[in-house]
């Protein structure tokens, strides 16, 4: 990775507020046309390190980098990249059209070519037919796109969206997400997006850093993310998953030996550092199997289930009333145990995978 | 998804409209007891011939705005030329409100400015502060002011008792006094509402400006004025109007050369000079005024409201 193709570097940023500290010493390095998402639970430094990179926070210490110039101290104004924001912050007092021009003029465009961008613009988002509306007469998803469009007018080296989709309806968000990928590639700049929804981030994201507590936990594509996950955190956070007590007996080449509760052995994937002792295994609902009592590598007493559509789940519970959730396809051939029957839980191969704290 | 319905155009419920009228009724009758009656009294005696040592002879009259606006020489019997006399006093009326409106705005918006951004907690204390003057009658504050500046007065001695000058400043009875007891009756009328424009401001507008290469200047003129500009309005009206009718400001702190509207009007309704059809046409044109005034900013704000 050569520092030619790294749009935003972030180099051990610290930030505290007083006795608060809200990033540990974070470094990125975010590609040039790249998706990239800040995803974690709220409070996790994830919008500072966002507003950062904006300029709306002085860093307490560490350094960022956009294509190579150290833009640390710099003030907003005078950083080559723009932000959708989380309520738009669309200025009420001017047509789409001001707005949009806004961030144009004030960059030193001249007025005949900014009105053609902002023409441009406004088909991009296909708002064309709205530029002379005011923001307060726009439903939501309009003035969303309005904020994009007054982002994106400016040509920014890189684009922040700051939770853009929180103020949409489910469907909607849906719809504009799959509009706000195909923008990126259209534009080909990186997009930094900060959101704590976990679907948003692995539906959308060329690569995700999972954020906790002001530190980086992982980075890696939505794939690696969501099936490698190297901690307890990022298993529990992405998606849903069981995570089982179990002892380590030893672990060569990243694979773990080990004993599940019941007592069988098992062999899965470990995560960088697990040291023999006591282990956690994390296993996604998904990926355990049903079979007779005793065949399997549990044996389980079902709880109960829960409809949920395409899906059907199933809670069971391990011999040491150790609880397990079971998710199973809704389809013909499924044929879902009664309560109170007595099952064997077969966990497919490399489906587990063993984690640090 | 192109044609979303727009919001906000009269989404307002309909459970109100039928009783629309009777809702009404209190706000009508305050309205009416306490605006449309004085005016009424008063526009009525302004059109009656006065009496002597006060009070009105109930005979049709337009002597009192002939006198306003014609000189008709000492007799009355000479051809009517215009009479500057009272426009002159008007026109410095409507200067000195509007400079002493100007410098509460220049004071007032920084600090409701202040107050709107400090915490949520301690704003109620910080506009408790800016209310205390209120709580001390305005002859009494006025007063206190004009001991304050005058020549022998604790600001002249203190300045010469440092050396910064060497005679006093001769502050009272000048044109500054008033302005400065205008600005002082008056600034919290500047803050109050600016001060609840500033706190509904969203500073996330501010952050989007300077994130689309707006420098604090240009955010300020661009962004911050516009989106408080009600507020602000709403202060100068409230400075501007009661500073125009002042008469405890201009009498105290002015003396003759700086004589205002409301003291020409005051001294109409008291004591032997009383001209009280005078007074009343005199508060007519100066409501007048004030009406125009108000209407080109109703009407600025219908067309900023539809286009």
């Amino acid at each position: 990775m050569t520092s030619k193709n790294i749009a935003v570097q972030i180099d051990n940023v610290v930030k505290r507020y007083g006795s608060v500290t809200a990033l540990h010493g974070v470094s990125l390095d975010i590609l040039e046309n790249e998706f990239f998402t800040l995803l974690g639970p709220s409070g996790c430094g994830k919008t500072t390190l966002l507003r950062s990179i904006a300029g709306f926070e002085d860093v307490t210490a560490g350094t960022i980098q956009l294509k190579g110039k150290d833009i640390t101290g710099q003030p907003p104004h005078q950083r080559p990249v723009n932000t959708v924001f989380q309520q738009y912050a669309l200025f009420p007092h001017m047509t789409v059209t001001d707005n949009v021009m806004f961030g144009l003029l004030r960059s030193g465009w001249n007025k005949p070519e900014a009105v053609r961008r902002v023409h441009e613009v406004l088909e991009l988002v296909q708002l064309s037919d709205f530029a002379e509306r005011k923001p307060g007469q726009m439903s939501g998803g309009q003035q969303q796109r309005v904020a994009l469009a007054r982002a994106l007018a400016p040509r920014p080296e890189v684009l922040l969206l700051d939770e853009p989709l929180s103020a949409l309806d489910l469907k909607l968000r849906q719809a504009v997400r799959v509009e706000l990928k195909a923008l990126q590639r259209e534009t080909g700049i990186a997009f930094i997006f900060v959101t704590h929804d976990q679907e948003e981030a692995l539906t959308m994201s060329d690569r995700i850093a999972v954020m906790s507590s002001g530190r980086v936990q992982q980075i890696g594509t939505p794939r690696e993310i969501y099936e490698s996950p190297v901690n307890r955190f990022v298993a529990d956070f992405i998606g849903e998953t069981n995570l089982l007590d179990v002892d380590v007996q030893s672990v060569t080449d990243g694979m773990a030996q080990i004993v599940l509760p019941g007592g069988s052995a098992f062999s899965c994937p470990a995560a960088a550092v697990v040291d023999p002792g006591k282990g956690h295994l994390s296993v996604r609902p998904e990926r355990i199997t049903l079979c007779e009592a005793g065949a399997g590598n549990f044996n389980a007493t079902v709880l109960g289930q829960v409809y949920l559509g395409t899906d059907i789940h199933l809670q069971v519970s391990l011999a040491d009333e150790e609880k397990i959730d079971v998710r199973l396809q809704n389809s013909e051939a499924t044929v879902v145990p009664e309560t109170g029957s007595h099952i064997g839980l077969q966990l497919e191969a490399g489906a587990a995978r063993l984690l640090a704290d | 998804m192109a044609g979303g319905a727009p919001m906000g155009a009269g989404t307002g419920s309909d459970i109100y409209r039928g009783n629309g009228l009777k809702l009404m009724l209190p706000a009508w009758i305050m309205i009416g007891i306490f605006l449309l009656v004085p005016v009424i009294i008063v526009g009525v005696y302004s059109f009656l011939t006065k009496e002597f040592r006060g009070g009105v002879i109930w005979e049709f009259s337009l002597d009192a705005y002939d006198q306003f606006f014609f000189d008709r020489g000492l007799f009355g019997d000479e051809p009517p030329t215009l009479e500057w006399t009272y426009i002159g006093i008007f026109w410095r009326s409507i200067w000195q409100a509007g400079l002493a409106t100007i410098a509460c705005l220049l004071i007032g918006f920084p600090t409701a400015w202040f107050i709107a951004t400090r915490e949520a907690s301690s704003r109620s204390i910080w506009l408790f502060l800016v209310t205390i003057p209120y709580w001390v009658n305005l002859l009494i504050r006025t007063v206190s002011m004009k001991f304050l500046i005058r020549d022998t007065g604790p600001l002249n001695e203190f300045l010469l008792s440092i050396g910064l000058i060497n005679e006093p400043l001769g502050l009272i009875n000048t044109n500054f006094a008033v302005q400065l007891g205008l600005f002082y009756s008056y600034l919290p009328f500047m803050v109050l509402p600016i001060y609840a424009a500033v706190e509904r401001y969203d500073f996330a507008l501010s952050e989007a400006a300077a994130d689309l290469y707006a420098g604090a200047w240009t955010t300020l003129r661009l962004v911050i004025l516009p989106v408080v500009k009600p507020g602000i309005i709403a202060g100068c009206i409230l400075v501007f109007v009661p500073s125009l009718g002042a008469f405890l400001a201009p009498d105290l702190l002015g003396g003759a050369k700086t004589f205002m509207i409301g003291s020409l009007i005051e001294e109409q309704f008291k004591g032997s000079a009383g001209n009280w059809p005078f007074g009343a046409a005199a508060s007519m044109i100066l409501l007048s005024i004030v009406l125009v005034v108000l209407m080109v900013y109703a009407r600025n704000q219908n067309k900023e409201g539809t286009s």
